[in-house]
This record gives C-alpha cells, sequence and structure tokens, in this order.
C-alpha cells in the first residue's frame, strides 16, 4: 500500500491504471467471497429470525429469537449436541493418537518408506461416500464381511447386527471416520516432524535422554503448532459430520447416529422449517468457535508449560 | 543453535497463527450455513410454455416401475411427441423427498413423482401445481378410489396417479412346505406367527420373517399395515391430535416388539429398507415378509433370486380389526416452478396413460380399474392381479396433513425405541404422540 502510494505521487497517471488494475484483479474473489460467502451468511442469519417454511421467497413471520429459544429447549437438540461431541472428541482423538504414531512410522528411515506413504495416503484418498459404502457393507448383519470373517474363525457362533443398537453403531461410525481421516492427520503431523532437525535428538541421546523421553521432551512440544492446526481442522470437520451418517446409518437406529449437522438438514429440508433450520447452524457455528478456541487456549498454556 | 532456541517458538508467530486459526474455524462452521431459501425472494411465476422443449423429470430408483421401463416409456413418448425432449434423473427413494424441496425454487424439475404421504406438504406450500382443472372427469370413475387419494390434498388433484401400489404378504411355499405350514393358516397374523414359531423350532431357517424397519419412511408403511389390522387409528376423527398410542396402535407395535424378542423376525429387519428385505427372501433366508409389488417380479427373475416360482403373493394377514393394506401409490406431478407446464402435463398424460401401465404391468399395476379385467394385462402377472383384487378394495392412508414428514420422523424414532427395547411400546407412542401433537399444533 504504502509503495503504492508513494509511486501514485511520483507518476499519477500510472499509479491510477495500477490501482484500476489491482481493483479488475481483485474483483474475481470479491465476487466469491461476498457472493457465496458473506451473502449467504447474512441471508441465514436474516432467516434464522423468521418463521421460514416453504423453500420459496415471499413474506414471513417475524419470529425474533423463538427459534433459538425453541432449539435450546428441545431436548433433541441437546441429545444430537451430546452425540455429536462424543463423535467429535473420540474421533479427533484417536486420529490423533493413531496419527502421532503413523507419522513416527512415516518419518523412520525403512526401506520401501515410499510404498508406505503411498499405501497410508489411501483411505484418505478414497470419497467419504465410497468409505461410508464400504464399511455399511463390512458391518451389515446379513452379508456384511466382518459377521463371516468373525463365524469362520469361530470367534462368534451367529450374525450380529453391527449397526442395530444405538451406541455400537455410532462407535462404529467413529470407526469408519477414523479409518479415513487417520491419513490426513498422519501427513499434517509428517510435514511437522521433518521441521525438527535431527541433530536435536543426537544431542538429547549424547545427554543421555532415550527414545520415550525424547518423544515427549522435543518431539511432542516442537509438533505442537502442527498438531494445533489439524486438531482444530478435524474438530471442525468431525462436529459437522454429515455424509458418512447419511451413507451408513442415516441417523439410524432409534436416531442413534444423527449428529448435529444431520438434524439440521433433516429441520431445514425434510421438515420445511428453514428459519429453525438456519438458527441451527448459527448455533453450530458458535459452538465450533468455543471448541476451536478451547482448544487452541490449552495448546498455547501446553507450550508455554514446555518452554 | 542452541536447543533453547528451537524448543521455543516465536511468540508472535504463535499468537498470528492462533487468531487466524480461529477465522479458520469460523469460516468453515459458516461454510455449513445453509442458503437456498430467500426472504422476499423472487415468486414462482411460471408460463404454461407451448408445449415444446425439454423437461427433466425425477424419478426413484426402487419399487414401482424399474429404471428400465421408464426410459422404455420415455423413449415411446418422444417417438410421438419430437418436439419435447425429455431427461429423465433416478434418485433413491429416500432422497427423493429432500430433492424435490431442494430443488423447488430454481425449478429444476418439470415433473416429479410424489408419494401418497406428500400431496397435503407439496399442494399447501406449492412446490407442485394444482391440476384439477386438467382432470377429465371420466378419470374419477376410471382410476381406483385408492390411487386417486394419491394426489388429492382438500379435494384438489396435485398430480395424476401412476404408481398403485400397497404391501403385500409373501410367503415362501418351499419353506412352508418343509415345515408341514398349510397356506391356508397364513389367513391371520396370529397364524403367521403360528407357522413361523413351527420353522424355527424345526429349523427351517434361523428368522422366518424379515422387515423394513430401518429409521425411515419403509417403517412407517409396515406400521400402518399392522395398526389397520390391529383396529388402531393415526389421529383423532378431527386430526388435530394423535391417536395411535392407545388401542390397536400399541398392540401393532408390541406385536412388532414381540417377533423381534421371539427371534422370529431377522434382527437386521431394524436396519432395512425394503430392498434388503427382497434380497433377504431371494435368499430364501426368510419365510415371510411384507413387500410392494415389484419384489414379485424380482423374486421371479433367476439373476436376481434363488426362490424362483417358490414365492406366493397374497393379501396381508388379518389382525383383530381386519386385513387393510398400506396405501403406498405414488403420483406424478407437475413442479410449481416448471416452465414448460404443458410440455410436462403432455409427457404425465403419456406415461399415466392405460396403454403404458398395462404394457409394464408386470412391475406395478395400472391405476385404471378395466386393466383387471384385461386378459393381456393378467397374463403378465396373474397371481399378482388375483391378490390385487382383493387388497386394493382396502387401503389405508398415512396422516394427510402438511407437516406428516415431522411426524413421521418422530414416530420412526420412537418405534425403534421400542423395537430395539429400550421403552416398552406405550412409552415409545406416548412420548410420539405428544411430540406429534406439538407439531400438528404448529
Amino acid at each position: 500500500m504504502t509503495g503504492l502510494r508513494r509511486a501514485a505521487r511520483k507518476r499519477p497517471t500510472g499509479a491510477r491504471m495500477e490501482a484500476r488494475l489491482a481493483l479488475v484483479l481483485l474483483l474475481p474473489s470479491v465476487v466469491v467471497v461476498f457472493g457465496i460467502v458473506v451473502y449467504p451468511m447474512l441471508r441465514t442469519l436474516l432467516i434464522s429470525f423468521f418463521n421460514v417454511d416453504t423453500p420459496f421467497g415471499g413474506r414471513f413471520p417475524f419470529v425474533g429469537l423463538d427459534n433459538y429459544t425453541s432449539i435450546l429447549t428441545s431436548p433433541d437438540f441437546w441429545a444430537t449436541t451430546r452425540r455429536t461431541l462424543y463423535f467429535t472428541l473420540v474421533s479427533t482423538g484417536l486420529e490423533l493418537v493413531l496419527g502421532i504414531g503413523l507419522a513416527l512410522l512415516l518419518i523412520a528411515p525403512l526401506r520401501g518408506r515410499w510404498l508406505l506413504r503411498a499405501l497410508v495416503v489411501l483411505p484418505w484418498a478414497l470419497p467419504t461416500i465410497v468409505n461410508g459404502s464400504l464399511w455399511r457393507s463390512i458391518f451389515d448383519a446379513q452379508y456384511g464381511a466382518l459377521n463371516a470373517v468373525l463365524t469362520q474363525l469361530h470367534v462368534t457362533e451367529t450374525y450380529h447386527a453391527w449397526l442395530g443398537t444405538p451406541f455400537m453403531a455410532l462407535n462404529l461410525v467413529i470407526l469408519a471416520d477414523v479409518w479415513k481421516n487417520t491419513s490426513l492427520v498422519a501427513f499434517f503431523l509428517l510435514a511437522g516432524l521433518q521441521t525438527i532437525p535431527r541433530d536435536i535428538y543426537e544431542q538429547a541421546r549424547v545427554d543421555g535422554a532415550g527414545a520415550v523421553r525424547s518423544f515427549f521432551s522435543i518431539t511432542l512440544p516442537l509438533l505442537v503448532p502442527s498438531i494445533s492446526i489439524v486438531l482444530v481442522l478435524r474438530t471442525i470437520e468431525a462436529f459437522k459430520v454429515f455424509d458418512i451418517i447419511y451413507i451408513m446409518t442415516r441417523g439410524g437406529p432409534a436416531s442413534g447416529t444423527q449428529t448435529i449437522a444431520f438434524y439440521t438438514y433433516l429441520q431445514a429440508f425434510s421438515d420445511q422449517r428453514f428459519g429453525y433450520g438456519s438458527a441451527l447452524a448459527y448455533l453450530i457455528v458458535v459452538i465450533i468457535l468455543m471448541l476451536s478456541a478451547l482448544y487452541l487456549r490449552l495448546l498455547r498454556s501446553n507450550e508455554m508449560s514446555a518452554l | 543453535m542452541s536447543h533453547h532456541d528451537l524448543s521455543a517458538p516465536n511468540p508472535s508467530i504463535v499468537a498470528l497463527s492462533r487468531r487466524r486459526l480461529l477465522g479458520l474455524a469460523g469460516a468453515t462452521g459458516i461454510g455449513l450455513t445453509l442458503s437456498a431459501c430467500g426472504i422476499g425472494g423472487g415468486g414462482t411465476s411460471s408460463s404454461g410454455g407451448d408445449n415444446t422443449g425439454t423437461i427433466n423429470a425425477l424419478f426413484m430408483k426402487q419399487a414401482g416401475f424399474s429404471e428400465a421401463d421408464i426410459l422404455a416409456m420415455t423413449k415411446a413418448f418422444q417417438g410421438v411427441n419430437p418436439k419435447i425432449k425429455v431427461n429423465p434423473t433416478f434418485v433413491a427413494y429416500e432422497a427423493l423427498h429432500d430433492k424435490t424441496v431442494a430443488a423447488a425454487p430454481a425449478g429444476t424439475y418439470d415433473v416429479v413423482l410424489i408419494d401418497v404421504i406428500w400431496p397435503a406438504e407439496f399442494g399447501s406450500k406449492k412446490i407442485v401445481s394444482d391440476v384439477t382443472s386438467k382432470y377429465p372427469d371420466a378419470w374419477k370413475g376410471e382410476m381406483f378410489g385408492g390411487a386417486l387419494q394419491t394426489a388429492l390434498y382438500q379435494d384438489k388433484y396435485y398430480g395424476v396417479p401412476w404408481i398403485l401400489d400397497t404391501k403385500y404378504f409373501y410367503s415362501n411355499k418351499d419353506l412352508m412346505a418343509k415345515a408341514g405350514v398349510e397356506p391356508a393358516s397364513l389367513a391371520s397374523w396370529d397364524g403367521v406367527i403360528a407357522a413361523a414359531r413351527q420353522m424355527k423350532s424345526k429349523g427351517v431357517v434361523d428368522y422366518p420373517l424379515v422387515w423394513s424397519w430401518s429409521q425411515a419412511e419403509a417403517l412407517m408403511c409396515d406400521y400402518t399395515q399392522l395398526l389397520g389390522a390391529f383396529g388402531g387409528k393415526f389421529l383423532s376423527d378431527d386430526g388435530s391430535k394423535a391417536a395411535f398410542n392407545s388401542g390397536g396402535g400399541v398392540a401393532a407395535l408390541e406385536f412388532m416388539q414381540m417377533t423381534l424378542k421371539d427371534k422370529l423376525s431377522n434382527p437386521s429387519s431394524t436396519q432395512a429398507l425394503e430392498e434388503d428385505v427382497r434380497k433377504v427372501i431371494s435368499q430364501g433366508q426368510a419365510a415371510f415378509a411384507l413387500n410392494w409389488t415389484y419384489m414379485f417380479g424380482m423374486a421371479n427373475d433367476p439373476k436376481e433370486s434363488q426362490v424362483v416360482g417358490k414365492l406366493a403373493i397374497g393379501q396381508t394377514p388379518s389382525g383383530p380389526a381386519g386385513r387393510p393394506g398400506v396405501n403406498g401409490s405414488m403420483a406424478l406431478a407437475v413442479s410449481a416452478g416448471s416452465k414448460n407446464q404443458k410440455a410436462a402435463w403432455t409427457y404425465i398424460e403419456f406415461l399415466t396413460s392405460q396403454d403404458q401401465q398395462n404394457k409394464y404391468a408386470k412391475d406395478s399395476l395400472p391405476v385404471w380399474k378395466s386393466s383387471y379385467t384385461d386378459p393381456a394385462v393378467i397374463e403378465t402377472n396373474p397371481q399378482t392381479v388375483a391378490a390385487a383384487s382383493k387388497q386394493l378394495d382396502s387401503m389405508i392412508l398415512r396422516p394427510t396433513v402438511p407437516n406428516y414428514n415431522a411426524v413421521s420422523q418422530k414416530m420412526q424414532a420412537e418405534i425403534q425405541k421400542c423395537l430395539l427395547g429400550s421403552k416398552t411400546a406405550q412409552q415409545a407412542l406416548d412420548d410420539a404422540a405428544k411430540a406429534a401433537d406439538d407439531i400438528l399444533a404448529s
């Protein structure tokens, strides 16, 4: 900016042209940001204050904060939020722990490391819809591969309806999510690991630190920036989980896998309560912001204590 | 570089990244917010069009006419109407409602397939056009009453009946013979349960019954049949309050729960849709099931089935209050946002014509009464026509209220809680009734 202004004092016409060019170049991103981010955001906020019950435009009764209060007093909302928090914390936690392990394996100087890295990225490269179908067929009560394997190994005698009970189904959807997303976490952390100079470890070894001590005193503290990025990303993604639920269980059985995004979708598009759905969407944003802030605060204080 | 320097990241970098991360968090979270609907946005003025041009039609993938049937009908239509081009789209039944709603403001589809439970919602919200004025009077006498109800809401027609369907009772003759079960004993649900126990005790089949009881509309279809058979009612007579939580409504759910508890019903039933039921029946892994007409055709297709010629199709078993069928018919509607209403109507007229319906009667029986005495139709599917002529006389509707979908979702969840054993039938239905009353009052 200052460069531009200084240039403007020297050669006014050229600078004006340059500014115009800058505007033209900025225009596409302005259109994108306002058209598909800011405008829908404000529109959704507006709709959340009205009782909108059709997808068409028109005049709708203004209800103020009624949508928000009825959501916050609905037992369904709280049950769904608790379920989604469970999904988020367990899946993100597992992905992080397994991801660190996997990242350490991927950075280890093994023969055929390139092959290992290529294999590990595969689950993440699968579209979620494929991943969901895959796991749904594995867990199928009648024809599923899991039942076939377990009975052929004589671990169980009869077939189990794996996705048949609410809590079990929720955990198995988490498993499917972890299987897919651990690779992403591992690759993020691998990038973090690669920035840690090897000579620190050598120095630590000279000082008499073992592998465990090196991990907790060097690797983990230096990984905190990478961990915080991946943790926030995964938390947001997990909290918004929709597609894998839609494919694997459609929220069943007995609503046991109905997460907040799926619930919002049902309210808005199946029940045509667009005002209510919009309010729910805003509450999701608030919850996600709170979660992210909490994570970052915790990680930051950890970082300080590691100094 | 010293050890200390490296392990202590620059605080300003941390702060910056933290703020950016929060921004990122917000932006990504907001990405979830819903757009699609507008306040004070454009209305739905739609011109009639001039009976030419391109129309988009939305169909479902399963049950009723097959995708191949519909493509063949469409090809025939274009043969006689070369000026109209039709683009059919097929989605799963489970996605049909939401896709129709989401596409409505844009007028993406000119013709949409609507289920019997939607005219109240789609009609009152002007998602589909009122076509009452286009209905020839003769249709009202020539079509089955149960079919006409499919498109009717408050004396207006919102579509033309196309798929006249109900869930029939299927039984595997082979398995019954092995267990020594007489076909006549299947006239009542008591008889079916006795037969199932006999089959189980003789080890003929692990789980004699299989149902489509996943948390979906399919569950409601089975529950509706049983509710009717046990003498229950969905709503009070004035339609303002739930009534399924007393008498037959509770007895029906208790019956369902009992078949699971006694291991007469396949435990996978609570995750199954109609297609899953068809697969289990087609493998000979269950003896009895309720399902739509299409299962009979597919169960007799050697590529799809191991029970070719072994399956009987019949009227639903009776409970204490009779043997009604659930009305599972569907209609073709012109979407209100269509810019080509005339061409859409021409296409619907063609697909619903008696000629076309008779031709593909194997997968879905015609909505026209006289078809059932037409030898050509009877010949395509003699057993189904025989079962239909009895069953189609008594069909019951699910509640015709604009927010049926919300009521249904509540009921599905509560019924499943009972089926999975976390609530008694009475408790589950009481809870569902309470929620339904709130929805009906809103």
